[in-house]
């Protein structure tokens, strides 16, 4: 439990220099679901090269690290296809129609004391931790 | 060039402390939302770790202008919409149903089976819908 959270806390530091990095080098806020949403509508089309590259090294440091360290982490997910499904358009749909995930509105939008990622990331985590009440503890489907 | 650099530096540096920090966990991270289970709160430390820096960084801007040239985005928008709060409520409901937020999902691609690749072909889908979803929501909003 104790590596648990010092895990944790030395991940998110290095969540909060690569916002940092994006934010200071390129001048943008470094937000998952802006930078894939732009490319998946077209919108971002403009700047398609500096999303790649970030999506890049999103995909590709985690590979390298597992090939380096030989074993990769559980990710525990679910094996019901329907769930990822509807799951996926939720947070795909959800993240641009509210601007924002956990990265772009929780880290840097919470950062910089924005009013609209602060109600955003509680509106999120609550409909999260509402959806685990309901459909785990209450009716026991996922 | 020198933009190339800084968004692979930033994701790769984005995707190592999502795989550390256990963001694709899908068990830890539904552990976290479910608080009248078995809450595991040890994932509210990443929003710790990741705060500081990214403080710290917002406070560096003043004054100065992105190394890569171009401006720091303009001060937060400050009024509270439907659209805000629709989106988040959607997105939340899919974070908990299957654990995954859009950064994890493209960090465990890697690892995550078929399982992975669904989920990302599935909020990509999304993605692509949204636009049109938010007309649609404007014009109501609009003829209300």
């Amino acid at each position: 439990m104790e590596a648990d959270w010092i895990r944790a806390l030395a991940g998110g530091g290095l969540i909060g220099l690569g916002g940092a990095v994006y934010l200071l080098g390129n001048g943008r806020i470094m937000g998952a679901s802006g930078i894939l949403g732009g490319l998946a509508d077209r919108s971002g089309w403009g700047t398609a090269a500096e999303r790649l590259a970030f999506i890049a090294g999103v995909i590709l440091m985690p590979l390298l690290i597992g090939l380096a360290a030989g074993s990769t982490p559980d990710t525990h997910a679910t094996g019901n296809a329907a769930v990822l499904i509807i799951a996926g358009l939720l947070v795909g749909a959800g993240t641009r129609i509210g601007s924002g995930c956990t990265s772009g509105h929780g880290v840097c939008g919470i950062s910089r004391l924005s009013l609209r990622s602060i109600s955003a990331t509680l509106a999120f985590m609550l409909a999260g931790i509402l959806t685990l009440a309901v459909l785990r503890r209450l009716l026991g489907v996922i | 060039m020198l933009r190339l650099g800084f968004s692979l530096i930033s994701g790769s540096l984005f995707g190592a402390g999502l795989m550390l920090s256990g963001m694709t966990d899908t068990a830890k991270v539904q552990g976290f939302l479910d608080i009248f289970g078995a809450w595991d709160p040890s994932l509210a430390f990443v929003m710790g770790g990741a705060l500081l820096p990214m403080a710290i960084a917002w406070r560096l801007t003043q004054g100065r202008a992105p190394a890569a040239g171009g401006s720091f985005p303009a001060p937060p928008q400050k009024q509270l919409d439907r659209r805000l709060f629709l989106g988040a409520v959607l997105f939340g409901t899919g974070w908990g149903l299957a654990g995954f937020c859009p950064g994890p999902a493209m960090a465990s691609l890697s690892y995550n089976g078929w399982q992975g690749v669904l989920f990302l072909a599935a909020m990509i889908c999304g993605m692509m819908a949204a636009p049109g979803l938010s007309r649609h929501l404007d014009r109501r909003a609009a003829n209300a």
